[in-house]
């Protein structure tokens, strides 16, 4: 017998991010316990990061979770090709966002500021502490973000072969879900550490 | 789903029906009874090697001065002991092995909502206690920072900590998926007309729990990862040499690991909560503040963590904030005893092994919770704090609490669990054993501590030496309790049980001992003036 | 099993959404040209709230879920800024 509830799974969805927000809840609890001990030296640390990569990343991240949400509603009215489209286009732009990150970190480990380095040991402790939780934060949230890509991955594929269907898509939901809350965080990731200068 | 099947009656979930026999039967059933039994086989296991460890202290602790090996080796015993026992015995305790078992049946489900998550929850668990214990023989030699790693010892000393700390990591990812799960069971799966307040009380306290394992948890994984990300990269938070602070580490280490002392004894409350009216046959009395104060226990004790941290150089203003929460959290606790007592009081009782257990829980809980409100007082405090006074305590807590509430509820659902009856004098010897041998072994400890013997040490001052020595008989007295238990429980097969052994009224008493693979023939439902402790 | 009324979010509901967003991250870039010393970080973390609050709304569909997602989610970030409150307790007052 076969046992199927929706909202059921919906509501574990729930509360799995929940224990996600939580997870980076105490990363930006660290933040905040540093940045008011050394706010000085983390509007000065903030100059190092490019806020115009920055903010194209935060664009493409919106684009990406509208793009979802638009999959969403294409599956629900059964408009396969839309769906599968649109969650391409959110693939897509993980992967810009990736590309970016990529540039930014190499940038910075190429000049030598990455945690445990030699100039590293040169800044002032408030500066270390910056940079060790850009690392720290883009990092685990990078972390998600690819996690949340192989999830959509499944999507398309399930979408395709009609298991993901008008009447049954609450995986697509929560994938879509996870997907948001990568959003959700960089949200608050951007402004806290790129728009302080 | 509601087909009549008198005269085949279905087999019982101990037979192997599936395409698998004997063990890999086991290992691939997504049944939560099966999944109870294996935490509770596993937990065995981990709780006799962490038995043996702290013999293993005890015996050096006989006399002053070292006896049998060195101060380091004394530091990992500990270590590993603590990690065994909180991370792998008593915090999944209760709620992974009579939460899989028993909650589902209590609430007329036939499994929790997500049977795959739930045994993958359990293999989880086994991999993190592996990769635990595996923090033993691997790298630099077993870590020696105590269970709680504080930093910056944690990220300095060369033992092999980061195999601990992800272990400990993993064992956390377990708990939050267990919670996770019996959250949305008890949402989505209760009986017909069973409505929040019409839920036997053990469920209640897993409900509470497993909030707590959800919000609480991933903050301890993040702690871990950033001691691991300390040690491979240097991040620096926790460490003061590079601008880090070293109490940050102690704040987020016991937001966590304080509600963890909520989800260790919450189900252990929920327990008692079942035998007391079971053994009682009377009413429960104060339904409703029971299933609340779970609640508010859960909440307030979010707040308290800051209570092991008086002498870290907090500041003024929370060791104050943090004192009166800590007073705050003993109301709902003060409540319950309170509820216990009153169920009793007129009740027909009959004093059958869980129920003496349940009695020794509620004593022994009474005196650690007592004594936990003058640690939590700020001026005791400073004088206790790190003392075996503080041992003494948590040790009546989850030992005398969790541990003597596990007894019980192995007393009380084993005739459910396999469908056999056990010998009651063998059980009641291990009580008297297992009580007597605990406040031997702890209460000295209380003693010695306000005298001024620290907690952790290898060595000590000789006017400490009688205390000591107590204890160990006591330890002694404790394993020959274990032992006969286990005896009584695995020996030999006890006559078939009834269904009904104790004259319970929740849903598990009213299937078959063993239960069937689906627990239920015909869905239960409650009806419209039904409550949940219908005793004369 | 029981059909639940679906709601199916309009694409161009959805549309709508995304440029408001897009717009409150222009603001919010904006906002830093301008020196309004101690508040900044706050103006930054209001905006960045009514995204956030924009996003669980519609994105993650929380107005068309039955309340008690609402009260999860409430509930959850109550005991969060509790946390940091509590913690705060301590570093602000040292």
């Amino acid at each position: 017998m076969e046992h199927r509830d929706d909202i059921g799974s919906k509501l574990g969805m729930w509360i799995f991010i929940f224990t996600e927000i939580l997870l980076f809840g105490g990363l930006f609890l660290v933040y905040a316990i540093m940045r008011s001990s050394y706010s000085t030296e983390f509007h000065q640390a903030a100059h190092h990061l490019n806020a115009f990569i920055g903010a194209i990343n935060t664009v493409v991240l919106l684009v990406s979770s509208a793009t979802v949400a638009m999959s969403i509603s294409a599956v629900q009215k059964g408009n396969k090709k839309l769906a599968v489209i649109l969650l391409l286009i959110t693939l897509l732009c993980a992967a810009i966002f990736m590309v970016n990150k990529y540039f930014e970190w190499g940038h910075k480990i190429h000049i030598g500021l990455y945690p445990g380095s030699a100039l590293m040991l040169t800044l002032s402790h408030g500066q270390v502490m910056f940079f060790s939780l850009y690392y720290f934060m883009t990092g685990l949230h990078m972390f998600h973000l690819v996690v949340g890509g192989i999830i959509l991955t499944i999507a398309i594929i399930k979408v395709q072969n009609g298991s993901i269907n008008k009447d049954r898509y609450v995986l697509l939901e929560n994938g879509g879900l996870y997907w948001h809350l990568v959003d959700l965080i960089w949200i608050y990731l951007f402004p806290l550490l790129y728009l302080i200068t | 789903m509601t087909e009549e099947k008198t005269h085949h009656p279905e087999p019982s979930y101990l037979v192997d029906t599936g395409k698998y026999k004997g063990l890999m039967a086991w290992l691939t059933s997504t049944d939560h009874k099966r999944i109870g039994l294996m935490y509770m086989y596993a937990m065995m296991v981990f709780f006799a090697v962490g038995v043996i460890l702290g013999m293993v202290m005890r015996i050096e602790l006989f006399w002053p001065g070292q006896q049998f090996y060195g101060p380091q080796a004394y530091n990992g015993i500990f270590t590993i002991h603590g990690i065994i026992m909180i991370f792998t015995v008593v915090i999944p305790g209760l709620a992974a092995v009579f939460g899989n078992f028993s909650m589902p049946i209590m609430i007329g489900a036939r499994d929790v909502a997500f049977p795959r998550l739930n045994l993958f929850s359990f293999y989880l668990y086994v991999i993190g206690a592996a990769i635990a214990l595996a923090s033993q023989f691997m790298g630099n030699g077993p870590p020696d920072t105590g269970w709680t790693f504080y930093a910056p010892y944690s990220i300095q000393t060369h033992t092999n900590v980061v195999a601990a700390v992800f272990g400990a990591f993993v064992l956390g990812f377990s708990s939050i998926l267990t919670g996770l799960n019996f959250i949305v069971t008890m949402h989505r799966m209760r009986a017909p007309g069973m409505t929040f307040f019409k839920m036997p009380l053990f469920p209640w306290s897993l409900y509470a729990t497993a909030w707590i394992q959800v919000l609480a948890t991933p903050i301890v994984g993040i702690t871990l990862l950033m001691i691991i990300a300390e040690r491979w990269l240097r991040i620096g938070f926790f460490d003061p040499s590079l601008g880090g602070d070293p109490v940050l580490y102690q704040h987020l280490f016991w937001i966590y690991s304080h509600p963890a002392v909520y989800i260790m004894i919450l189900p252990a409350m929920g327990v008692i909560t079942e035998i007391i009216p079971t053994f009682s046959q009377k009413k429960i009395f104060g339904y409703k503040a029971i299933a609340i104060s779970s609640l508010a226990i859960a909440l307030v004790g979010y707040f308290v963590w800051a209570h092991h941290m008086y002498t870290s150089g907090m500041s003024t203003t929370a060791r104050w904030v943090f004192s009166l929460l800590t007073f705050l959290v003993a109301v709902p606790s003060a409540i319950k005893v309170f509820n216990w007592v009153t169920t009793m009081y007129k009740g027909s009782i009959s004093l059958k092994p869980p129920f003496l257990f349940a009695l020794g829980f509620i004593f022994l809980f009474m005196i650690g919770g007592m004594t936990g409100l003058s640690l939590g007082a700020l001026a005791t405090n400073i004088h206790v704090h790190d003392t075996a006074y503080v041992v003494a305590h948590f040790h009546y807590i989850v030992f005398g609490g969790v541990g003597f509430a596990f007894f019980a509820a192995i007393f009380y659902w084993y005739p459910k669990m396999y469908g056999r009856m056990y010998n009651f004098k063998m059980a009641n010897w291990s009580f008297v054993f297992l009580f007597t041998g605990f406040n031997l072994l702890y209460f000295p400890q209380f003693i010695i501590g306000m005298m001024g013997m620290p907690r952790r040490y290898f060595d000590y001052l000789p006017q400490f030496t009688l205390g000591h020595q107590l204890s160990f008989f006591g330890g002694l007295l404790l394993v020959i309790g274990f032992i006969i238990m286990l005896i009584t429980l695995f020996s030999k097969k006890g006559a078939p049980a009834p269904d009904n052994p104790w004259g319970g009224r929740t849903f598990e008493w009213r299937i078959p001992s063993p239960p069937p693979v689906e627990n239920f023939e015909v869905m239960p439902e409650m009806a419209e003036n039904e409550q949940p402790y219908d005793y004369k | 099993m029981h059909p639940e009324t679906v709601h199916i979010t309009p694409y161009r509901t959805l549309a709508w959404v995304l440029i408001t967003l897009l717009g409150l991250t222009f603001i919010t870039i904006t906002a830093t040209w301008i020196d309004l010393s101690a508040l900044t970080v706050a103006v930054a973390l209001l905006i960045a709230t009514v995204k956030a609050y924009i996003v669980l709304t519609y994105f993650m569909h929380l107005k068309f879920e039955s309340s008690l997602f609402r009260v999860f989610v409430f509930m959850v970030l109550f005991i969060y800024v509790l946390v940091i409150a509590f913690t705060l307790s301590d570093y602000l007052f040292r």
